[in-house]
């Protein structure tokens, strides 16, 4: 099982491998890819950089660029896939059709990777994405259950990546409108969700502190009540006169107990999330997942959860919580 | 331009759905879509129902369409998904790209729902080359991004499908593995004891300062507010709009359909019933939020 780490820039793309990386997944800094934020990504010179340094390595570079263009910005996409192939990248991920259809064309030889933004969640709609764009690997949605997973590694045409780590989107990816529905920004055609120009916190004489997302509150925190980013998701709401997190908790995903079983399954890689995270985030996740995925390989009937894993992996998580998500039926 | 009934988003008891849809029939609708887009769990009526059901209202010479769910997890929902597509009489509506799929391979035509993430006119072209014959845009494509996609595509040499317009009823934001109903009642989603079919119109989420916000639906969430686009007919006629779909709700839907209809034959603009939809206009979807350049 390949190990795939995020990386917003460079030092966090050094810090990847230097960790135990095999690929590091990366976008160029504009819309092009789905962590469109100011200050992160890599410009022409800087992806260069880090292509020579990953594959002087032996290891991979693979390009994110996973939104939906619209139809007046469609050909600033296909430049950015001609740019990937041109830089060198190991594949690009993509989501969206034209952006498919155009790197099949043009870089036949590129490999295409299905992103998780292209909500495939069956063997059907991969097998659509493999005969039609040629893709040789997808990412799967952050929704099914392992059992579930399983059984579409078993039908897939293609290879699969799933996420193992990081920041939870609790939503079918690609098919969640709460950002643009309250900033008018999106995943799908921005690259961003709930982006922090929308984002307001007041503190109130009481030490207490309410956060908004373009004037609607998305919670409200006690003087010492540790305090998320508000996405729309993870934001505490009144239903039926109760005040709880409607949607999700503050809390990353957490896949490691579930590593034997996803490489039983034959899962090809494993996903962290986190391209908007530093490189000590970056190195730290990846030097754990690196061990345990080796420890596993290198004695698989013998292989347990370590304590120090999980531990270095929670101080890293979101709200320091760790959650098995959509992997466990109990959380649906 | 046409009038079309969208499928039914919420569960509701399985006399309450025929009824509904008997009714349904002898308004003044062109088109009407059956089937359960949202959860496989809900089965007051089951595929043969539904299809049945089909049936029964395409003798009154209005348009049926089938629906299908715009999550698929399991193979059972594959297994259905394959019995709608297989029908053999009435046009599918595709959600996911499995129900593409599935009518690519048997070379069926068919209606792609919005939840299907075209954004271009290339991604348009390529699903018209799979068979797709009508085309819902997804709830953020307004008026500039039809109108680039429409140029875009006469720059290509390709004709534009059947356009249908979402213009009444709350907007699919989106869809979870998680049931956020079950969640609210602190129940476990595989032992919810469908109680979704409690909320006819969803579950009501507001922030904590009691502003209207959301709207629990099962796996869905979509906004509170009630679009309307009555008011803006003749920009979607203006746009080749040919058909404006109404999304079901419990209460007062003959008389939704009876203004529209009205709407579509009245010489000048009619006032809003409902919320704007800020996505028309290109801004946050929910009405009256600031806009900021995204």
């Amino acid at each position: 099982m390949q190990l795939v780490c995020p990386a917003g820039n460079l030092p966090a793309l050094k810090a990847a491998i230097e960790h135990g990386a095999d690929a590091v997944y990366v976008g160029f800094r504009d819309q092009t890819n789905a962590r469109a934020f100011p200050g992160l990504n890599f410009s022409e010179a800087e992806l260069r950089e880090g292509v020579q340094h990953a594959h002087a390595r032996g290891r991979k570079v693979y390009v994110a660029l996973n939104t939906y263009p619209d139809s007046a910005r469609v050909a600033h996409w296909f430049a950015a896939v001609d740019h990937a192939a041109e830089l060198g990248a190991d594949a690009i991920i993509a989501a969206e059709m034209a952006v498919l259809d155009y790197a099949a064309r043009t870089h036949p030889q590129l490999p295409r990777h299905l992103s998780v933004q292209g909500s495939a969640t069956t063997a059907a709609a991969l097998t659509y994405m493999h005969e039609r764009f040629g893709i040789s690997r997808a990412v799967l949605p952050r929704v099914l259950s392992i059992q579930q997973v399983e059984r579409v590694c078993a039908a897939s045409p293609v290879p699969l990546e799933v996420f193992a780590f990081g920041s939870l989107c609790i939503m079918v990816e690609g098919r969640c409108q709460l950002s643009s529905y309250v900033t008018g920004a999106s995943p799908n055609r921005h690259g961003v969700c709930s982006p922090a120009r929308f984002v307001r916190w007041d503190e109130a004489a009481d030490g207490s502190r309410t956060v908004r997302l373009n004037g609607v509150l998305i919670d409200r925190f006690q003087e010492h009540e540790p305090a998320g980013y508000p996405t729309v998701c993870k934001g505490r709401f009144d239903v039926g006169g109760e005040i709880f997190h409607a949607l999700e908790e503050p809390t990353s995903l957490n896949t490691l107990e579930l590593l034997p079983r996803l490489a039983q399954a034959g899962v090809t890689a494993l996903k962290i999330e986190g391209r908007q995270r530093g490189a000590a985030y970056v190195g730290a996740v990846a030097r754990t997942w690196r061990s345990a995925i080796d420890r596993y390989r290198a004695n698989p009937e013998r292989w347990q959860v370590e304590p120090g894993w999980q531990s270095a992996l929670a101080a890293h998580a979101e709200g320091h919580q760790t959650t098995l998500g959509p992997y466990h039926r109990a959380w649906h | 331009m046409q009038l079309s009934l969208g499928p039914t988003q919420y569960f509701w008891p399985r006399e309450r759905t025929l009824a509904f849809y008997r009714e349904a029939v002898l308004w003044p609708l062109d088109r009407i879509h059956l089937g359960e887009t949202v959860c496989s769990k809900r089965r007051e009526l089951g595929t043969r129902d539904w299809i049945a059901l089909a049936e029964e209202l395409a003798a009154s010479g209005k348009q049926i369409v089938l629906s299908t769910l715009a999550l698929i997890e399991a193979e059972s929902e594959l297994g259905a998904l394959r019995r709608i597509v297989e029908n053999g009489r009435f046009l599918v509506e595709a959600n996911d790209l499995s129900a593409v799929q599935y009518c690519r391979q048997r070379g069926i035509p068919f209606v792609a729902g919005p939840t299907l993430n075209i954004y271009n006119a290339q991604a348009l072209s390529l699903l018209i080359e799979d068979g797709l014959r009508r085309w819902v845009p997804g709830v953020e494509q307004g008026q500039v991004l039809l109108a680039e996609l429409r140029t875009a595509m006469a720059a290509l040499g390709h004709a534009m499908p059947e356009v249908e317009v979402i213009a009444w009823g709350r907007l699919p934001l989106a869809f979870s593995a998680r049931c956020f109903t079950a969640r609210a009642l602190d129940i476990a989603k595989d032992d919810c004891g469908f109680r979704c079919i409690e909320h006819p119109d969803g579950l009501p989420l507001a922030t904590r300062e009691g502003q209207r916000f959301l709207r629990i639906n099962g796996i869905q969430v979509q906004g509170d507010e009630i679009t309307d686009l009555a008011p803006e007919i003749a920009e979607l006629r203006e746009l080749g709009v040919d058909a404006l779909r109404l999304y079901p709700q419990h209460e007062g839907m003959a008389e939704v359909v009876a203004r529209f209809r009205a709407a579509l034959d009245a010489d000048t603009p009619v006032a809003r019933v409902g919320a704007s939809n800020g996505y028309w206009r290109a801004e946050p979807g929910k009405a009256g939020l600031p806009l900021q350049p995204a």
